[in-house]
């Protein structure tokens, strides 16, 4: 019998922290007692076991988020009230925005000031770090702004050409919905996921991800605290291959929405493809570009291209991996870009001057330092970094290699690092074409102080977000997604009400009669 | 030294406390007196007795407060500030509200004299729903971008107008503060807002939540006068650029006479209706007389949306009027603090003379009197609940709005008889029909010339749905996501890509 709670040593002090899995508003351990382990990447110790969801597991998950759609939720609770709910999350997640930072940090590796936002809201751009906020300050912010649609989800009436009947859409919740989210930023994936599905009306089965459990189990005491019905949300780790694999084969989800890596994305829609065609909404991978033209700023291109590159140790989707620079400005925006790179802090995530903590895990840390030597070996030269940094804990040096060619797998395959490829173009097409020669098509960065080209180039790049003398920056009300093979469908904003709802379409007939046998 | 008012509210009222407010003017963050430091009389229509003074506004002080509001709006409203933070404070003034519910219930209940249990349940709850819901609006004011062509890239803003003057009745005096503060707010406007005369204290006692919310001073600014002077200087401001207004429809013309005289500035009304209430002959007739009882004699006939006009199909007349004046009868009539009333006073001596006129008139002209007619009791304005039948179309109770709890009631034959009766009126509020039949009621609502059509109910309001007037029932729609459109102004760029000077 497992069992399904632990204690954990955080700087703030024991705190307790489920183990089980969420189900009908309890932790409960897996039917069989399942369990897996869960990493301190800056120790590589195991921090505790949690409880590993089985087939078995997510039926029962499934079950109750199935009653709760049909009895206390769905169309059964009205718009204001699952507002109300949300917003009272969101109070809760910033009551305990300390303890859920560390946890993250525990957990994830990033550093406690980035995951926190313990600071007052800050609308002024430009301070990276002071009043900026990170993961759980945008989080909070999240569920507020999904709070405020959950009584403003509009379908229409229209007026229809026989003018005998009432034509209306009504925008109902889809039902039940699997969301499998990726370990990179825990709390924030965990709230772009819950917030939208759960304003229009949808229960959730959540599998968080098996290297980072912690935090998305911490969140479930808060949805027991708020007030919402059981079932409404439950949360079931497990393993991709066991958890996940079961949430999108399952006939009686009506939804899965997934953000992980391409691959995985290939197999969950396919996995939809064969069980009940659920409807299926990627956020994957990318390979997203930056361009810095001649009459960028070039102080201000460098910060946002090394935040493109080392924000959150570049584990991020839209990770700025690729940077070119137009050859009249190359040496001198290497220069400045290079120092930048060398003012990186790299340590202990507890520590508030840390900017880089470790990587997630003992995997990608392997898999990012084989991408390294596999880039010293194709002929790209390191102009900084290139290795471990230390000798105890996930830690990667940020690296820069020039000299690339558009072979090398380092400039074609996504490594999910502090691990940039700088290149170079003389034209503003052969710098499009460069941003553009890749499968994925997920953020784009260009840097200039023309505004015809940064219309023109903004135009031109294929990707579902481009920034415009920035990178990186996302705000919750716009919403953001893949072109080609990073993703189908956009979070975030209004448009990730469309994830969650279906329109049915009403003919109310008045006044037509039918007349039989017809003449 | 501006004014303060300090009560003890006692049993009956639920609510047992001491309320303890500061009734200055507020302008940017802090409560001052009237520039010519003179004061209003505010009674109480349960006994017609004083109950304090007010500070009173002026033109100088609409002046003043217009100031203050343009540099808020310029340095920490307008633009300044991000949807999600004027959301959040939204929210908070929402959390306040309810958190002193039972005292402002008590205190409208003492200006107005609406029941304390309905001031609770109703005005209240709802005004902190308002508030809430378009917090939620806030950061989601989205304009378009628009395709043309290759050589432009358009797309549209939708801004805050800047300084709004609101002026608001003294019907539902917190709740018609939520209507207005809403939308204005959560769009980035600052406000300038008038109360009535005759109810200003509930939206005073508000004032000290605006500050413990957060507002930076200056974004609403709350200024207790009278029409003629502070509501004449806010429609004629050369530097308001909208004036948003309720009230009555000979008042909503001098608003928008003097928005045009001034600035142009655009103008909303929200006016005065004599919404026809049908009854066709296939109703739940039990059903349709509650209903039709609530919408004449809920907040003793003060809403501008009062099913002051009955109309019933004449095969189920006589069963409907004898069913209906039972029903009246039995409506409590009362002290405002006592739990059990459901119709206190009528708000003032002016409108108390002015609806025993209007009784008096229809005893003059000829109809009959089923039940009421007099004053109710021998203190403070209450008046009984009246129904007037043998009425005559061209009769002034039928005609004009009465604005108490008079109804009159009417028989119709069929379909293109009522709907010819019921659009009978430069008036287009709201109307209802009550009917089992799905088609027929959503056929004769489509011929309705009204803002809202009830169907098997009446006087139910929703934050998310928009209510406002056809005809000379008003300018514009409250309510919902429509009540953006009148805070926000659509600013079109036109950014030329490509396109050769000509």
């Amino acid at each position: 019998m497992s069992k399904v709670s632990t204690t954990l040593a955080l700087p703030t002090g024991q705190v307790a922290v489920p183990t089980g899995l969420f189900i009908n508003n309890e932790f409960v351990p897996a039917v069989g007692g399942e369990t897996f382990q869960t990493v301190n990447p800056s120790t590589e110790e195991v921090i505790c076991a949690v409880s590993s969801a089985q087939v078995a597991d997510i039926d029962l998950a499934v079950a109750a988020a199935r009653k709760a759609f049909k009895t206390t939720w769905g169309k059964n609770c009205p718009g204001t009230e699952r507002g109300k709910l949300i917003y009272k999350l969101a109070d809760l997640m910033e009551r305990d925005a300390q303890v859920l930072a560390e946890l993250e940090a525990l957990d994830n590796g990033k550093p406690v000031k980035i995951a926190r936002c313990a600071l007052a809201h800050c609308f002024c751009a430009g301070k990276l770090r002071e009043g900026r906020d990170f993961d759980i300050g945008d989080s909070v912010a999240c569920l507020r702004y999904y709070a405020g649609w959950a009584d403003k989800i509009h379908g229409q009436t229209i007026e229809t050409n026989d003018l005998q009947k009432l034509a209306y859409t009504k925008h109902e919740p889809i039902g039940v919905c699997g969301q499998i989210i990726p370990w990179n930023y825990p709390i924030q994936m965990w709230a772009w996921k819950v917030a939208p599905a759960l304003a229009c009306g949808c229960t959730i089965v959540m599998k968080p991800s098996e290297l980072t459990p912690l935090t998305a189990l911490k969140l479930c005491e808060l949805i027991v605290e708020a007030g919402f019905p059981p079932g409404v949300i439950n949360c079931t780790p497990g393993l991709g291959s066991v958890a996940g694999h079961a949430l999108s084969y399952h006939l009686d989800v009506d939804k899965v929405a997934f953000t992980g890596s391409t691959v995985t994305g290939r197999k969950i829609m396919e996995a939809a493809a064969r069980s009940n065609l659920k409807k299926v909404t990627l956020e994957l991978g990318g390979k997203s570009p930056n361009l810095v033209f001649e009459s960028a700023d070039l102080d201000q291109a460098a910060n946002w291209c090394l935040l493109g590159i080392t924000y959150n140790m570049g584990q991020d989707c839209t990770a700025g991996s690729r940077v070119y620079v137009q050859d009249t400005i190359y040496d001198k925006f290497l220069q400045l870009l290079v120092k930048k790179f060398d003012q990186v802090k790299v340590g202990n995530p507890y520590d508030e001057k840390t900017f880089n903590g470790p990587l997630v895990s003992k995997g990608q840390f392997e898999k990012v330092l084989g991408f390294i030597e596999e880039g010293k070996k194709a002929g790209a030269k390191v102009i900084t970094g290139g290795g471990r940094e230390g000798t105890k804990g996930y830690f990667v040096k940020p690296t820069i290699f020039a000299n690339i060619s558009p072979n090398m797998r380092i400039v074609k395959e996504e490594i999910f690092g502090p691990v940039l490829s700088l290149g170079v173009f003389k034209t503003e097409a052969e710098a499009i074409a460069l941003a553009n020669a890749t499968t994925y098509g997920l953020g784009a960065g260009l840097h200039s102080n023309d505004a015809k080209q940064c219309m023109r180039v903004s135009g031109a790049l294929e990707a579902g977000t481009v920034w415009v003398n920035q990178y990186n920056l996302l705000n919750n009300n716009v919403p953001f997604g893949g072109f080609k093979q990073s993703g189908i469908g956009r979070e975030l904003g209004q448009y990730a009400l469309d994830n969650y709802t279906s329109v049915k379409a009403v003919h109310f007939n008045y006044g037509e009669e039918l007349e039989w046998p017809p003449v | 030294m501006p004014t303060s008012l300090k009560y003890t509210f006692e049993a009956p009222c639920p609510y047992k406390g001491t309320t303890n407010f500061n009734t200055g003017i507020f302008i940017d963050g802090k409560f001052h007196d009237g520039s010519e430091g003179k004061t209003i009389e505010v009674f109480n229509p349960s006994n017609g007795k004083k109950i304090c003074d007010i500070s009173e506004a002026t033109p100088a002080d609409v002046d003043t407060a217009v100031k203050v509001a343009t540099r808020a709006f310029h340095t920490s409203w307008g633009l300044k500030v991000p949807g999600s933070e004027r959301g959040r404070l939204l929210m908070r003034l929402a959390d306040l509200i309810e958190k002193n519910a039972e005292e402002l219930a008590a205190i409208e209940a003492l200006d107005n004299g609406k029941a304390y249990s309905i001031a609770l349940d109703f005005d209240v709850a709802q005004a902190a729903a308002v508030i809430r819901y378009y917090a939620g609006w806030a950061d989601k004011i989205h304009g378009k971008t628009i395709e043309v062509d290759e050589t432009k890239f358009a797309y549209t803003l939708h801004e805050p107008i800047g300084v709004v003057g609101q002026i608001i009745p003294w019907n539902f005096p917190v709740y018609m503060l939520s209507w207005k503060l809403g939308p204005a707010l959560a769009t980035g406007n600052t406000v300038v807002l008038k109360t009535s005369e005759f109810t200003p204290l509930s939206a005073l006692r508000v004032c000290a939540l605006i500050n413990e919310a957060g507002f930076p001073p200056g974004v609403v600014n709350i200024l207790s006068g009278y029409g003629a002077t502070v509501g004449a200087a806010i429609a004629n401001h050369m530097h308001i650029e909208k004036v948003a207004f309720t009230g009555s429809t000979l008042v909503g013309r001098s608003i928008l006479k003097a928005a045009a005289n001034s600035n142009l500035k655009k103008a909303t009304l929200e006016l005065g209706g004599k919404s026809p209430n049908i009854i066709f002959d296939d109703a739940n007739l039990e059903d349709a007389v509650k209903w039709t009882a609530f919408g004449i004699m809920f907040n003793h006939g003060q809403c501008c949306c009062a099913g002051s006009r009955v109309y019933v199909q004449e095969r189920i007349y006589d069963k409907f009027i004898a069913d209906f004046t039972q029903h009246i009868k039995t409506l409590k009539v009362g002290n405002p603090m006592d739990p059990d009333t459901f119709q206190g006073p009528q708000v003032s001596q002016i409108q108390y003379d002015r609806i025993m006129g209007y009784i008096k008139s229809g005893k003059d002209e000829g109809a009959t009197v089923l039940t009421g007619g007099e004053r109710h009791g021998n203190e403070g304005f209450f008046i009984q609940p009246t129904v007037f039948v043998d009425v005559k179309p061209e009769m002034k109770i039928v005609q004009e709005e009465i604005f108490g709890p008079v109804v009159v009631v009417l028989k119709f034959k069929d379909e293109d008889d009522i709907i010819k009766q019921a659009n009978d009126t430069f008036y287009g509020l709201a109307a209802a029909v009550f009917s089992r039949d799905i088609s027929r009621a959503i056929l004769v609502a489509n011929r309705l010339q009204a803002g809202t059509v009830w169907v098997n109910c009446y006087n139910k309001l929703h934050p998310q749905v928009p209510f406002g007037g056809y005809k000379q029932s008003g300018v514009g729609r409250e309510l919902g996501e429509y009540a953006l459109a009148n805070y926000t102004q659509v600013k079109a760029v036109q950014i030329n890509i490509a396109a050769p000077a000509p």
